[in-house]
This record gives C-alpha cells, sequence and structure tokens, in this order.
C-alpha cells in the first residue's frame, strides 16, 4: 500500500481536482479528504454514505450554576479569557479543563463535545473517507488523523494499492497531521510569488517530516516566467517537479457539473494530469 | 472600522482583494493592514512594506525540576493535550503538542514545573506607503497559529480609521480567531459547487460571532449560478463581482496589485470600499435585506 498526500501551502491551487483524478485513475484506492474545514473531495465523487460516525474533539465545561459561587477562580486560571462567572465561551475554549480543576466547589464538569461527523463512503472509484468538521470548530488536526488512519485501515483490509489523501492548505497543525506516516507528497503550486513563496515553506515541512516532495506547477501558461523560476529553484534545491498542467477551462467546467476533472474530456489539462499520474505511479512504485 | 477579508476555500482571492481594498480605502483614509494568515502569509509580496522590525513570538510551555519531581503522574493525568507523560517515574514532554494551558505547573503536588518561554513564530511591522502593515510568521513545525494572530490583533495599531485583515482560509481555529471581532467581514468566494460549499460553512461562523457579512464572488464569469442563488436566499449581499483575468493573473503572479496593475479595476475597488463603509454604518437588520 503506498500513501500519497497532496498538499499546496497555498490554497487554490488545485489539489482536490487532482486528487479526484487519481482516484479515478489509480486501479485501486481509497480516498482520504484531510481538508476537513473545506472538505471539497466529495462533492466530484458522488459518495454513499456507508458509516458515519461523531468526531468527539475533546472536553468542555459545563458549569453547575447551583453550586457556583461566583468565587472568580477560574476565571483567574483561563489563559483563553473563556470562562467568567460560570459563563463559558465556546469559541475561546481550548478544552485543558483547568477551571474545572481548580474550582472550590466542583462546580465545572468537563463534557465530551462532538464537533464533526466523519463517513465512510462507496465512490464509482474506491471508497472514500471525509468528514465535516462543524464551522467554527477547533482540534482539526485530530479529525485529520482520525480520517487519515481509517483510510489506511480500510487499504489494508481491501488490499488497495493507493491512498490518495487531499490535503488542507497552509502548513500549521491540520497538514501536520494530514503527512504523519506519510512518504511521499506532491506539492501542487503555480506560478507566482505566492506560491513560491509558500511552496519553499511547505517544502520545509516535508524536510523536517521527512516527506519526500514531488513538485507539480498547476496553471503553468498564466506565467512561463514564474513557471521557469519554480523549475530552477525546485533543481538548485534538489527536488524533483514533475508536472505541469496548463490553464484549462474545461477542467473548470467539469468540476463546475460536479465531475472528476480528468474523465470529462480530452483536453491539455486532462492529458497532462494522465501524464502526471502516470509518472508519479512510475516514481512511487520505483522509489517507495 | 475592523474589516477581515476570508473565505472558506483557499485561492479564491482573499489576499488580491484585501491589498487592493486597503490600497482604495487609503487613499482618504489612515488604513493599517494585518495579514493573518500566518501560515501562508502572501500580502508583503504585494505591499512591499518598509523598514520592518520583528518581534518573536513566544508561548509557556513547562519544564521539570527532576530534584522535586517524584513521578506522581498527576501532570499527564491532567493534560489535555497528551503533551506530558510519565514512563518509569520520568516525565517526558512533548512540547509541540503542548497549548501552553499552565494546568501542569499550577496542578503539581511538588511544585516541580516552572515554565519557560518558547518561540512559536514571529511578527514583522512596518509600512507600506502611507498604511501601517505587519504579519506574522508562524515557525515551519509549529501547529497554534492561532496564537500568532491573537498577537497580531492584540497589538494592531487602534488609531487608524480602518484595519484591514487577511484572513487564512478555513473555518476552523485559525479563521476564527481572525474575523472574530471585526465590524465586517467580505467572504471571497466562486461560482463552483466547491466555492458554494466552503462560503455556506464561512457564513455559519460569521453568523455565530454576530459579524455583518458581505459576498464577492472572484472569477464570476466561471461557474454557474448556484452561489448567487444561495446569497439571495441567505439574504446575503453582493457587494462586488470579478471577472476572471489573464491580465490580471499576470500582474499578480509578479507581485503587483490589482490596483496598479490594472486601472480599469481602480474604479470597482473604489466601489467596493464605498459599500463596506456603508455596511458598517447600517445596523445588522438592515444589512440582511
Amino acid at each position: 500500500m503506498q500513501l500519497l498526500a497532496i498538499i499546496s501551502g497555498k490554497g487554490g491551487t488545485g489539489k482536490t481536482s487532482l486528487a479526484a483524478s487519481f482516484m479515478a485513475l489509480a486501479p485501486l484506492a481509497v480516498g482520504a479528504d484531510c481538508d476537513v474545514d473545506a472538505a471539497n473531495l466529495s462533492l466530484l465523487l458522488s459518495p454513499r454514505e456507508e458509516e458515519v460516525e461523531d468526531f468527539v474533539a475533546g472536553k468542555k465545561p459545563a458549569v453547575d450554576l447551583a453550586r457556583c459561587q461566583r468565587c472568580g477562580r477560574c476565571q483567574e486560571v483561563c489563559r483563553w479569557q473563556a470562562i467568567k462567572t460560570g459563563e463559558v465561551n465556546l469559541i475561546r475554549c481550548e478544552g485543558c479543563g483547568v477551571c474545572s480543576h481548580v474550582c472550590p466547589q466542583e462546580a465545572i464538569s468537563m463534557q465530551d463535545e462532538i464537533s464533526g461527523q466523519w463517513f465512510v463512503s462507496a465512490t464509482e472509484y474506491g471508497p472514500l473517507v471525509h468528514a465535516r468538521l462543524r464551522p467554527g470548530a477547533g482540534n482539526s488536526g485530530k479529525l485529520v488523523t482520525v480520517v487519515r488512519k481509517r483510510a489506511q485501515e480500510l487499504a489494508l483490509s481491501s488490499a488497495s494499492q493507493w491512498v490518495i489523501i487531499d490535503g488542507p492548505p497552509g502548513n500549521g497543525c491540520p497538514v501536520m497531521a494530514t503527512l504523519s506516516g506519510v512518504k511521499a507528497a506532491l506539492v501542487v503550486t503555480e506560478p507566482s510569488q505566492s506560491g513560491l513563496h509558500d511552496l519553499g515553506r511547505v517544502l520545509d515541512l516535508c524536510h523536517q517530516l521527512q516527506v519526500r516532495p514531488y513538485v507539480c506547477i498547476n496553471r503553468h501558461d498564466l506565467s512561463s516566467h514564474f513557471t521557469e523560476i519554480i523549475l530552477a529553484w525546485c533543481h538548485q534545491q534538489d527536488v524533483t517537479t514533475l508536472g505541469k498542467i496548463p490553464y484549462d477551462t474545461r477542467l473548470f467546467d467539469s468540476v463546475v457539473a460536479g465531475n472528476v476533472p480528468v474523465l470529462t474530456s480530452d483536453s491539455p489539462g486532462a492529458l497532462a494530469i494522465i501524464e502526471l499520474w502516470g509518472q508519479l505511479e512510475d516514481r512511487l512504485t520505483k522509489e517507495g | 472600522m475592523k474589516l477581515a477579508v476570508a473565505s472558506g476555500k483557499g485561492g479564491t482571492g482573499k489576499t488580491m482583494i484585501a491589498v487592493s481594498l486597503a490600497l482604495s480605502l487609503a487613499q482618504k483614509r489612515s488604513v493599517a493592514f494585518i495579514d493573518a494568515d500566518v501560515e501562508a502569509p502572501n500580502a508583503h509580496l504585494f505591499l512591499k512594506p518598509q523598514g520592518l522590525g520583528s518581534e518573536r513570538v513566544s508561548m509557556r510551555v513547562p519544564e521539570v525540576d527532576s530534584q522535586l519531581c517524584n513521578g506522581c503522574g498527576t501532570c499527564a493525568d491532567l493534560c489535555a493535550y497528551n503533551a506530558l507523560a510519565v514512563i518509569k517515574g520520568q516525565v517526558l514532554l512533548f512540547t509541540e503538542l503542548c497549548h501552553g494551558c499552565g494546568g501542569c505547573t499550577l496542578l503539581c503536588p511538588h511544585s516541580a514545573m516552572v515554565e519557560v518561554s518558547r518561540v512559536i513564530g514571529v511578527i514583522e511591522r512596518g509600512s507600506a506607503g502611507t498604511m501601517e502593515f505587519c504579519h506574522g510568521r508562524l515557525n515551519v513545525g509549529e501547529v497554534l497559529s492561532p496564537l500568532i494572530i491573537n498577537e497580531l490583533k492584540t497589538h494592531a495599531p487602534s488609531r487608524h480609521a480602518v484595519v484591514v485583515i487577511d484572513a487564512p482560509p478555513g473555518t476552523s481555529c485559525p479563521m476564527v480567531e481572525a474575523v472574530s471581532g471585526c465590524d465586517v467581514c467580505l467572504l471571497v468566494t466562486e461560482p463552483t459547487p466547491f466555492g458554494q460549499h466552503d462560503l455556506e460553512a464561512a457564513v455559519e461562523v460569521t453568523r455565530s460571532l454576530g459579524i455583518k457579512t458581505g459576498v464577492v464572488v472572484n472569477r464570476c464569469d466561471q461557474g454557474d449560478d448556484r452561489v448567487y442563488q444561495y446569497c439571495r436566499r441567505e439574504g446575503l449581499p453582493i457587494l462586488a463581482q470579478f471577472p476572471f483575468s489573464r491580465r490580471l493573473a499576470q500582474a499578480l503572479s509578479g507581485g503587483i496589485p490589482a490596483w496598479e496593475g490594472l486601472k480599469g479595476w481602480r474604479h470597482a475597488f473604489t466601489a467596493l470600499g464605498e459599500q463596506v463603509l456603508k455596511m458598517e454604518s447600517e445596523d445588522t437588520a438592515s444589512c440582511n435585506y
């Protein structure tokens, strides 16, 4: 079984379109949508939900106002300014539980907080594990870990060859949770200063976590100048570049129609994705 | 006015819009710009701030005094983040998991823990033209971006008429930290199923925080009309629409803001600025058309 994470640093570079396309191109694949606060992979794969589970992110305090003497001890110790005379601000609260430990009246209890759900669904191209984090909820890294682990289990039990992971943007907590235990990542960038800047940061993270990156440039023809700069920079950093995908409105049209981009046309963009997958398959099979 | 520019989905054009909107507002007002996307900060590439001074951002993490610790395990039991473990009477610290709640130090029965500070990123401040500019950068390998965003906002200059905050993508803690306390939030979307899906989640956040919300549809010529239907159903005002432009994409790729690169777009940003100011001054009820 081979895990491939698709990440980017900068958002909106085309991770999800590529992940859906690879699901369709890989012979035996399990999908994992690890971008849990903007979970879009399922929108292209018409999933049929087979398992639904609540996600417990952690615990949040509940105050028994009959016991509370308004002494203010909880407010003193809380570092998030999340509790005040018996009232909890659930958005600010980090769930550390220190308030409940210090309350002299034992008026505060910590209770499970359900902050989303995760699903195992069947799709035409293999099983998909995906999730929905309640908007505004924290601890997305923990939900990412649940999704990735469940996809790995499914791949093992179904003898799937591939786990295709659609990652979140950035390089913080949910990206690190996505990459844990992953050996290879496709880093999707775009030809601009912003693309290059964020690529540099996410490659540093790959290096720290010992993940082998492969870089691909999406919409390369929007700036051939920056495409050249990024290619040269990657070469200098000894990072493998695998593919260039042109700006192609037909890929876009298929996303708007809710279809897997690579399946609906033989446009230049679709052909470039097919070629990219071929190269990845080849590399990952050889390099492990 | 504190104005956040956010989006559920990444790459919809938050920075492009925040930068040019700030430049348009700065024509007549004093403006501060905060780039709160501390994982992928890009606004400086367009605003090219000068005279940047940098400050470290740190958090408090525990350290164990092995002379005083008897390995009782109280700290590990109460840590909600699994940042502490006690194995064979020895405390193991996983500082990268620590949220800095201070519980272990406070509650250790032998007072065997002290807090030390650990650097997790930097904040840089400078000026961009007439604007005050600041952004933060989370060190690679660190996870607590909300802490740096909080720091950026806590020390935000207050003497400006307008503070523009370029928020990180998503709808979880970093985005919540960036938009909370703002008077108005612009949500940038695109007319695709992804754009709409993530817009809906972002609207849930801004509404739960009681922030006046307006929508900007970027690449409005590429997609269908479902996002417009959604906004109409929800009573969300669409304050601007921008078409895809290859010329704009090329200007942006080289770090030239739309405001400077495409003269024709100036009046669109001026109009958007006026809409936002009008929205701020209206009471909440009339905003939800």
